[in-house]
């Protein structure tokens, strides 16, 4: 009795019963499915955050209300803001700074004509580009020039320009942006990310137009100047914790902060930006394959039980069998394999399953959802373990009963 | 070549034990066609499946072949079951689903045969039972007497010493029962097969050159057949069969 008898064996026998074998495989196809699709999405994710932060500049860091680990706006001091005053201490007093950039970011609705797209606008200074590793691919970025005339300038990312103008050149055009006039005056180089939060989704403005034609008392907290966001870039990767550090002492004293009161703002370099965003898309992976995992333990349970059902409906079958012959290992093999036959072709549907939904979600641009080879080797893995451990039992009851009893099973 | 001394069968239901059998000695030798008889209850169904190895006695010796079978583990009497035994059932117990030479063939692919060897084997023994052309036919394609020729067949697959078979004709009408013991008969006379077989029936029974009776666990007769009935005869009228029983 060899291997591939014992597969054949198998095979008639899940043939036999079509309809239970599909549904009791459909237990494993939707739990390895979900597995490999939300693990995809998951390590999507992680990339895509990784990929951002890493173009966004080495030696960057960001200073912005909050604290990070906390969430943005929960502190114990209560003013979650930055302002532009902060900005003019950092600028005036940190050493080793390459460029200092403020910034104060939020969504608009950008319109050319009768295209409409909702984009990150952010309202900056010059030194913004050079800081955070942007370039004008065509025209020019921002100058010193657009800020003191309070320019109605923008320049745009090369996904936002794709999205309002196809294949025209934008320079020179008339945009709307919040309902007020924009000329273009430039279009980033693409920084090659894409999906959630992409770095060429963006319309970079002058920092006093934004301030007093754009955003108006949105940007503004008593009568001061707020910033989202202030990018600093250290002189060279030695120095920035020196920086932040720096950046940590002064802000304090701009925020008249005790020494025993918790920061309310954080100084992140792109390093400890990347691993705390890390932990949380691991975290959330990982969930996502916790959760995953239960349905496909659910799944096995499912062929277990339908493999208990078949082993008391076969009864008579395995008398006969060993009545003319069997032994019980042979007995326990069939079993056995039936269970990993039904087991490791739903995780091979299963896999297919997932890849399927892997390349829909990536299809609509949301997430770069990526089925590695180690989330299919890894789902694998549990199918095979499930197959065995859920055929294991019903292998062992199928092998031990007697011949005789077994053939007066009515 | 078959040896049962002081075979012994207890049976425990709830708190009372059954003795299915209750001391059974008997001796078979190569070459017998033997009938065993008795009313329901009487142990012959009990000491086939002992004899046939699907069943272990409680107490006493099973000589087969000398080896001494009470003695053997499971896979042991797997063996013995596979290479020595065919056995044939009342209800036949095909495989459903599966083809006349696909159920032949499981004995043999239990015993290692393969390949051509064990197609040419499963054939053969399909020819012996008279179904050369219903091969690819499954059970439910076939008639209650075809089964179990197939069941039949099967037995014979491994040429075994002996050849079993508890109540044959049970599920057949007289008709295709009849032919079944000619089909024994057959084997017996031309190949000079063991053939035991269980029945209630006593004119089934005096088919054979030897008739044993059980009663209570016990064997209660055991008679030659000078001239056993030829296969096809009709049944005598029911009063006849009775005195026939009872002078015997």
């Amino acid at each position: 009795m060899n291997f591939s008898e014992n597969f054949r064996i198998a095979l008639r026998a899940l043939a036999a019963n079509k309809l239970r074998s599909a549904l009791t495989m459909l237990g494993i196809i939707i739990g390895v499915g979900a597995v490999v699709a939300l693990m995809a999405i998951g390590n999507g994710a992680t990339a895509s955050i990784t990929e951002q932060v890493q173009g966004i500049g080495s030696n960057l860091i960001s200073v912005f209300p909050g604290q990070f680990q906390r969430g943005p706006g929960n502190t114990a001091a209560g003013s979650a803001f930055l302002y532009y005053a902060d900005y003019e201490a950092l600028a005036k007093n940190l050493n080793n700074v390459a460029g200092i950039a403020p910034s104060f970011q939020s969504n608009a609705t950008v319109t050319y004509g009768k295209k409409v797209v909702n984009v990150s606008v952010t309202a900056t200074t010059p030194d913004y580009g050079p800081v955070r590793a942007y370039e004008a691919e065509y025209g020019r970025f921002l100058t010193e020039n657009d800020r003191a005339s309070k320019a109605r300038v923008a320049v745009i990312g090369s996904q936002t320009a794709q999205d309002l103008f196809g294949g025209l050149n934008p320079i020179g055009r008339e945009i709307k942006i919040n309902s007020v006039n924009f000329e273009i005056v430039g279009v980033l180089k693409s920084k090659g990310s894409s999906g959630f939060g992409n770095a060429d989704e963006i319309v970079l403005v002058p920092l006093e137009t934004g301030y007093e034609k754009l955003f108006g008392a949105l940007a503004t907290n008593n009568g001061k100047r707020r910033v989202t966001d202030i990018s600093l870039s250290a002189a060279s990767p030695e120095v920035v914790n020196d920086v932040i550090v720096q950046t940590q002492r002064l802000l304090r004293r701009e925020h008249h902060l005790k020494l025993t009161d918790d920061l309310d703002f954080s100084a992140l370099s792109q390093t400890a930006l990347l691993s705390s965003l890390t932990v949380i898309t691991t975290t959330l992976t990982a969930f996502l394959g916790f959760i995953a995992a239960i349905s496909l333990l659910v799944g096995g349970i499912g062929v277990m039980n339908i493999m208990l059902v078949s082993v008391t409906e076969r009864t008579r079958e395995i008398g006969l069998r060993k009545a003319v012959g069997a032994k019980r290992f042979t007995i326990m093999m069939q079993f056995l394999i039936e269970t990993l036959t039904l087991t490791l072709l739903g995780g091979m549907v299963g896999i297919g399953l997932g890849w399927s939904v892997a390349a829909l979600v990536r299809a609509t641009n949301i997430v770069q959802a990526q089925v590695t080879g180690e989330s299919v080797a890894l789902a694998f893995f549990v199918t095979l373990l499930v197959g065995v451990f859920a055929g294991l039992y019903p292998a062992f009851r199928a092998s031990q009963l007697r011949p005789i009893e077994a053939l007066r099973y009515e | 070549m078959i040896n049962i001394e002081h075979l012994t069968k207890i049976y425990h239901l709830g708190d009372e034990d059954v003795h299915a059998l209750d001391g059974v000695s008997l001796k078979i030798s190569k070459g017998e066609m033997v009938a065993i008889m008795g009313p329901s209850g009487s142990g012959k169904s009990t000491l086939m499946a002992i004899l046939g190895c699907l069943d272990v006695p409680t107490s006493g010796s099973y000589r087969l072949d000398d080896v001494n079978v009470e003695n053997l583990n499971d896979n042991q009497l797997a063996d013995i079951r596979s290479h020595k035994i065919g056995f044939v059932f009342q209800q036949f117990n095909l495989l459903a689903r599966t083809s006349a030479l696909d159920n032949v063939m499981l004995p043999l692919t239990y015993a290692g045969v393969r390949g051509r060897d064990r197609r040419q084997r499963a054939e053969d023994a399909l020819e012996k039972v008279g179904l050369s052309d219903r091969m690819k036919h499954r059970p439910n394609e076939l008639s209650g007497g075809q089964q179990q020729r197939v069941a039949i067949a099967r037995a014979l697959a491994n040429t075994p010493a002996i050849l079993l078979a508890d109540e044959p004709t049970g599920a057949l009408d007289s008709k295709t029962g009849a032919e079944i013991i000619g089909l024994f008969q057959k084997l017996h006379r031309d190949l000079g097969q063991t053939v035991i077989y269980v029945t209630h029936d006593p004119f089934i029974a005096r088919h054979t050159e030897r008739v044993i009776r059980l009663a209570d666990g016990l064997i209660v007769g055991d008679e030659k057949i000078e001239h056993p009935i030829a296969a096809g005869t009709p049944r005598p009228s029911e009063m006849a069969l009775a005195e026939d029983t009872h002078h015997s």
